[in-house]
């Protein structure tokens, strides 16, 4: 049995999915969240998703490529997917990466979530 | 110039191939930076390179393999901190890993590790089988901060 390391809001026809963990580091942890955020939309077939990283204080590259994949699952359902509530720290993780570009990137929830 | 400034710690620790092994040398390494009152952008850094170069160690040097070690050793005091992390795999060439910012890899969902230790640290360097890295990172003084005489 796997812990849930992902809460889930439906808004208005978008999931937000909050992430539980501070920290989204080591390889079985980060194994257990990809394949909690892949079901999203693998089995329950949802298109708008917003990530939510209020809780989040660190994360390695090994995550980053989870989310890659997500938003290639997401483009290839026809949908979108929106991370918000990304602290300064990590922010800086995604313009290293340049993956700022890739990804569409909002300030708040509320801002994910607006003309969604 | 406080007592701690003159005490660098030296450790060295062996390790199984198992990144809660990593975690937990990960955790006591963060808290000795802690205790030395480094800085919050500091420790993201460090302890993202360290987790980095940790997996890179035990995922692809060592392949998980139950029968190799990792070999961790770190120097830390108040001006810095020197970690050097060894496997026992075959090693790589760093040169020949794609830049991952490049708009042909943006896409690829690995192999960008070693691009944000370059990023968070001051110096990571590598023997040249490509086992061994070491990772360099100078304290970073904050403004509110009082200088030494």
């Amino acid at each position: 049995m796997s812990t849930r390391k992902i809460d889930i809001e439906e808004v208005n026809g978008v999931t937000i999915a909050r992430f539980t963990d501070k920290k989204i580091l080591d390889e079985s942890n980060i194994q257990i969240i990809g394949n909690q955020l892949f079901s999203l939309i693998d089995d329950d077939h949802r298109q708008k998703v917003v990530l939510d990283f209020s809780n989040v204080e660190y994360l390695s590259s090994a995550a980053l490529g989870k989310l890659i994949t997500l938003d290639k699952k997401v483009k290839a359902a026809q949908g979108e997917l929106r991370l918000c509530a990304i602290r300064k720290d990590i922010l800086e993780v995604f313009k290293i990466t340049r993956l700022d570009k890739l990804f569409k990137i909002m300030e708040t929830r509320d801002k994910a979530l607006d003309k969604f | 110039m406080s007592a701690i400034d003159d005490q660098q710690a030296k450790f060295e620790v062996t390790i199984p191939s198992d990144t809660v092994a990593g975690q937990t040398i990960q955790d006591q390494i963060i808290r000795k930076l802690e205790e030395l009152a480094y800085g919050d952008h500091d420790l993201f850094g460090i302890r993202l390179a360290l987790e980095e170069a940790l997996v890179n160690a035990i995922k692809h040097g060592n392949r998980l393999d139950p029968q190799k070690f990792v070999r961790i050793a770190w120097q830390i005091d108040s001006n810095g901190c020197r970690i050097e992390i060894e496997d026992e795999g075959e090693g790589f060439n760093p040169v020949e890993v794609p830049d991952p910012t490049a708009d042909e890899n943006l896409e690829r969902p690995c192999g960008r590790g070693i691009h944000l230790m370059r990023a968070f640290m001051n110096a990571i360097v590598y023997n040249e089988r490509g086992n061994r890295v070491v990772l360099e990172k100078t304290r970073t003084i904050m403004e509110s901060e009082p200088t030494s005489e």
